[in-house]
């Protein structure tokens, strides 16, 4: 994994008075992935956003996009020209048509993709002619995608894109992201709440958790690395034990311990087996468990 | 040939791919010479993403399952080969004196299923599993 980073934060932190919003958060996004950033409402995701595009200064740490400096104002607009940012609200002009909206967009950029422009309009079945106010919530998504997409942005940064649409219209957009990274040099860094379009689309990830980053890495790397193990016992579980490294979180009921555990899954295997486990049984911990696990730990 | 991950199940999506083209080998439905979809289009038509298909394409060849030729696409592998229809069959037959065994002894279908399961993922605690 030598891609180079598009996004490198070490230490970075904002405070609100006494309000931590970030505390220390490190962030890694090597160019050419798609990037699931994930945390509940209040972690710290939409602060972190705003740092990138130089919306929001930081109290303290690093912060570089594209290897610039995103805290300077200067770096911040270079950055700015590489980037397309689709927030949550899907920002459009209200008064245009889609054909304006697309020629007014257009004439900031000079790297204006015209070939993406004719492929999307024609396949999101765009009409030029036709209000941007009288969209549906899914044809709005579609058209702040195109227009960011046709920017040439080496990064696109999404916030919640699916956020309010049918399953339908969230898989066409989940299709769209996935053939626009396979196609052209982009890397895409995208905050969601549904966790099963992470689970889908995002080859990395990242929990943030009360400003900081809790978990971060490849995902089938954490799929293949976080384990549950099920250790049954004759008599009531030992009370103790099962606090080797890697164990996430112990829960005893009766004659059964649950350990989840990032890594050194054989460790906790045998320290079961020592305690005088009856049954192990060790099974995946798919990312919405993960997610639970790790948020509900830190609580 | 028919890939179709779960990417909810927990278990690594290129684990899955690498299995599903390894099934599509022993069955048959994949022969010595094929061509397989190329990274971008089976990425698209999945909505899977692109880097993971690489890997387990990566993965594929590692194993010597798939040839990856310059520019000219993935085939699989000549020295690669279905199951006979009998050897097939005789399977078969050993999974269903087994089943009928562990019944035998009160273990319930659902249990089998798990043990089967962990066996095959080598989630029995005895190491991880490493595709």
């Amino acid at each position: 994994m030598a891609d180079p980073l598009v996004i490198e934060c070490a230490g970075l932190s904002k405070h609100y008075g006494s309000t931590r919003a970030l505390d220390g958060l490190d962030l890694q996004v090597p160019r050419g992935s798609i990037f699931g950033f994930l945390g509940r409402n209040g972690a710290g995701k939409t602060t972190t956003i705003k740092i990138l595009l130089g919306m929001v200064h930081p109290t303290g740490g690093r912060v570089h996009v594209f290897d610039l400096p995103a805290a300077e104002r200067e770096a911040s607009v270079a950055i700015r020209r590489r980037c397309g940012f689709v927030s949550e609200e899907k920002d459009l002009y209200n008064g245009m048509t889609v054909g304006e909206i697309v020629a007014f967009t257009a004439s900031f950029y000079p790297r204006w993709r015209a070939d993406l422009q004719e492929r999307y309009l024609r396949s999101f079945e765009l009409s030029a002619d036709a209000n941007v106010k009288t969209l549906s919530r899914g044809t709005r998504t579609k058209l702040a995608l195109l227009l960011a997409f046709c920017r040439g942005a080496e990064l696109l940064i999404l916030d919640e894109p699916t956020s309010g649409l049918d399953p339908a219209v969230a898989e066409e957009v989940l299709q769209l992201l996935v053939s626009h990274v396979a196609r052209e040099e982009t890397t895409i860094f995208l905050s969601s709440h549904h966790l099963a379009e992470i689970d889908q689309i995002a080859d990395r990830i990242g929990i943030v958790h009360r400003g900081r980053m809790i978990l971060s890495g490849v995902l089938d790397d954490l799929r293949q690395d976080f384990r549950r193990v099920q250790a049954v016992f004759d008599g009531d579980a030992p009370g103790a034990g099962f606090a080797t490294p890697g164990v996430v979180r112990v829960r005893r009921k009766g004659r059964t311990v649950d350990v989840t555990a990032h890594g050194h899954v054989d460790d906790v295997v045998a320290e079961a087996r020592a305690l005088g486990a009856v049954a192990v049984d060790v099974s995946a911990v798919p990312l919405k468990e993960m997610f639970l696990e790790l948020v509900a730990m830190e609580d | 040939m028919l890939l179709r991950p779960n990417p909810s199940s927990g278990v690594p999506i290129y684990l899955q791919l690498m299995e599903q083209v390894k099934h599509s080998i022993e069955t048959g439905a994949l022969r010595p010479g094929d061509q397989l979809p190329a990274i971008r289009p089976l990425a698209e038509e999945l909505v899977v993403n692109p880097n993971t298909v690489a890997k387990a394409y990566r993965e594929l060849e590692h194993e010597g399952v798939i040839e990856l030729r310059h520019g000219a696409g993935a085939f699989v592998a000549s020295s690669t080969r279905a199951i006979p229809a009998d050897a097939m069959r005789a399977a078969r037959g050993i999974v269903a004196g087994a089943i009928d065994k562990l019944r035998q002894r009160g273990i319930s279908d659902e249990e089998i299923r798990r043990m089967v399961e962990a066996q095959l993922a080598g989630l029995t605690g005895t190491g991880a599993h490493r595709g």
